[in-house]
Order: C-alpha cells, then sequence, then structure tokens
C-alpha cells in the first residue's frame, strides 16, 4: 500500500501540484517536473485521439468489438521516468467496462464502447511502480505514483478528488489553474494517506 | 422517463448521505444581504445588480462542478436532455433541496426551462416598491450564474436568464437555458 507521490495537471497541461509522500522514487528537479507534466498531457491527448473510431452501419455491429485501444509506445523515455532504467511497459487503456449497446442517434461514429468518450493513456507501469493517470470531467489531471502491486486505486483516487475539490476549489483565494499553495489540502491528504497505511 | 428517476435517485442519496447541512436562514438571509448591498453600492442600477450578481454565479459555478462531480462520481451525460435532468435532480437538489421542474423543451432539444416551485434563496423577500425593481431586478440571477459557470467547465457553453419571477408577481418562477455550443476538447487556449 505505498502511494509514493502525486502529481496535479491542469487543463492546458501546466504543473500545478506536486508532492512527495513516501520514499521510493528518485527526486526530479523542479524542471523535470514540469517537463514531465506537460509531456504526459501531450502524451494523453494523442493517446485519446488514436483511439479509433467505429462507423455506425447498424447498432448491432458495434456490440463485439475489441476495447482495449492499447497502443504501446515505443519508450516512455520522453516522460522522464524519475527511476533508474528496468523493463518498462507502457499500456494504454480506454475504459474496460463492458456496456451494451446504446444507440446514438445523428452522429456517424462510435467509440469501441458506445456512449463512452474516448479517454487517454490512464496507466503506465515498470517494475518499481505503476503511474494511474484520473482526469475530470473538467479536464485537470491526477498522476498518482503507487507500488505497481497496490489494489483500490480508485479509492485513493476519489478521495483525492474530494480533499481537491473541497480544500482547493473551496477556497475562495485559489485562483483557478493556478499552482496550489492550500495547507489545509496538504494536511488533510497528508494524514489519510498516513492512516491507510 | 428512466434518467429522470435515476437522477432523482442519485440525487436523494447524496443529499442524504454525503451533504453537509447549514441553517437554511443563514443562507437566504447572507444571500438577501449580499443583493440589498449590491443594490445600494450601484445605486439602484438594477440591470449591473443582475449582471454583478451573474458574475458572482459564475465564479461559484467554475468551483462548485468539482464538488458536484467528486460528491455524485457521474460521467458525462450523453445529450442535453441528460444534462437537464442531472442539474435539476442532483445538482439542485444537493445544493438547495429543491428539485425545479424541467420543461418547455424546443424541438431540437436545445432549449428548456426551469420552473421553481420553491426558491430558498427568495424567502421572506419582498422586492423595493421604487417602480423599478420589480419590472428590473431578477433577485436570484446568481443561479444563472452557476449554471454557466458549472457548465463551462464541463465543455458546454450555454446561456440562462430568469423569464419569470414570482417576486415580480408572476405565476412562477422560471428560467430559461439554452446550449450555444458543446466545446470541442481544442487545445485550451493558453492560460499561463
Amino acid at each position: 500500500m505505498t502511494v509514493f507521490s502525486l502529481i496535479i495537471i491542469n487543463k492546458a497541461g501546466g504543473l500545478i501540484y506536486q508532492r512527495e509522500f513516501q520514499p521510493g522514487l528518485r527526486k526530479l528537479s523542479t524542471n523535470d517536473y514540469l517537463v514531465l507534466a506537460g509531456t504526459f498531457h501531450g502524451v494523453h491527448a494523442i493517446t485519446r485521439t488514436i483511439t479509433p473510431k467505429l462507423p455506425l452501419l447498424t447498432p448491432t455491429a458495434t456490440a463485439s468489438t475489441p476495447t482495449s485501444a492499447s497502443s504501446n509506445l515505443a519508450s516512455p523515455s520522453g516522460t522522464s521516468t524519475p527511476i533508474p532504467p528496468t523493463t518498462t511497459t507502457t499500456t494504454t487503456t480506454t475504459t474496460t467496462t463492458t456496456t451494451t449497446t446504446t444507440s446514438v442517434a445523428a452522429t456517424t461514429y462510435t467509440y469501441p464502447i458506445p456512449g463512452v468518450p474516448a479517454t487517454g493513456l490512464e496507466s503506465l507501469e515498470t517494475d518499481k511502480f505503476r503511474l494511474t493517470c484520473f482526469q475530470t470531467l473538467t479536464g485537470t489531471k491526477f498522476l498518482l505514483f503507487t507500488d505497481p502491486h497496490m489494489a483500490n486505486i480508485e479509492v485513493v483516487m476519489k478521495k483525492i478528488y474530494e480533499f481537491y475539490a473541497d480544500f482547493v476549489m473551496k477556497n475562495p483565494f485559489y485562483q483557478l489553474e493556478m499552482p496550489v499553495r492550500c495547507e489545509a489540502f496538504d494536511r488533510n491528504l497528508n494524514g489519510w494517506l498516513r492512516g491507510r497505511t | 422517463m428512466s434518467s429522470t428517476t435515476k437522477a432523482s435517485r442519485i440525487g436523494e442519496e447524496l443529499w442524504k448521505t454525503r451533504v453537509d447541512k447549514v441553517n437554511a436562514e443563514l443562507v437566504t438571509l447572507t444571500y438577501g444581504t449580499i443583493v440589498a448591498q449590491l443594490c445600494q453600492d450601484y445605486d439602484g442600477n438594477y440591470q449591473e445588480v443582475n449582471k454583478q450578481l451573474e458574475k458572482m454565479g459564475y465564479n461559484i459555478g467554475m468551483r462548485l462542478i468539482e464538488d458536484f462531480l467528486a460528491k455524485s462520481n457521474i460521467g458525462r451525460c450523453a445529450n442535453f436532455r441528460e444534462t437537464a435532468d442531472m442539474i435539476s435532480k442532483v445538482g439542485f437538489r444537493i445544493f438547495l433541496n429543491i428539485a425545479p421542474t424541467v420543461t418547455n423543451w424546443t424541438s431540437d432539444n436545445n432549449q428548456f426551462s426551469l420552473v421553481f416551485d420553491e426558491n430558498p434563496l427568495a424567502d421572506f423577500v419582498e422586492l423595493p416598491d421604487d417602480g423599478r425593481a420589480q419590472d428590473e431586478l431578477w433577485f436570484s440571477n446568481i443561479l444563472c450564474g452557476v449554471l454557466r459557470g458549472a457548465l463551462e467547465m464541463v465543455q458546454m457553453q450555454i446561456e440562462a436568464h430568469f423569464v419569470s419571477d414570482v417576486l415580480r408577481g408572476d405565476d412562477a418562477t422560471e428560467m430559461r437555458v439554452s446550449l450555444v455550443r458543446y466545446i470541442e476538447d481544442e487545445m485550451p487556449p493558453e492560460e499561463e
């Protein structure tokens, strides 16, 4: 149950928050974190773009199509992996929930899972860590670096989002899209994560 | 309609389990004071007061949407009709414990009305009888801004305005909401 660190990227691709919770990953320079955030933002957008759009012929034709439009990016070296290079594997998944066909009128194509819009890169894994990305509907991205074997990352992610909504967004002096400097956010996040381990 | 009942259920559930309650008088009096103060500051220029209330709401909406999403955990709406249900049955429920009626759809499904049977913001309120407030002031105009701000954050540009208000002596309080466009996932304009 190790959560190494958290990065928050605003909808324009700017780094607005970076904290380490438990040691285990090598630290990067501030500049490298900015590059990591920007690069991930770009890669995320591209992976979303390459999700295939299936032409809508008959509603039944889309029922059983391969879902995970996986794109094995050659190497994540561009994202400045904060760990000495071991074997790295990248996986892209475009939501693998199972849904039945819902007919979408007035569009000429559908995504592999009808009704679920294309998402981008969701997780990236190495021997030493896993990076999980959660993008909110508003476009903010939360990147969580955890132990690769950690379970229930969604629960942690959801809680982080709630803390963010409470202590960042509801702080009237926080300026939207700007770096997060909210002491209460840090405190609550730290306290909650410590309570889990 | 199933999406409506689904939305109602989500709204009720969240209201019961996830929402911190606060004294209604506090909300009503605070809001009333703000509006009255604005009327004073702008020297009875009610158009300007409406505009300021809308702007305040807009800023609230942009922040509130994150709370709404974090609490409700709901995904993207498939169409604008579903959005309307979510606004009424989930959004208004969890923040004001009301669920205005969604009605008067245009045939292209891009415009609807929210009819408020009750409005906690306007309890105890009587508009000033200076002969103009009754015709010019939209007392609850902050709500229009909240919707605009919140929906803009989830890629919908909308326009909202009140068309009638019981405070003005109308039969009902009605807000008209129009979808202008869906904001495509273009790269957002450089913000910093």
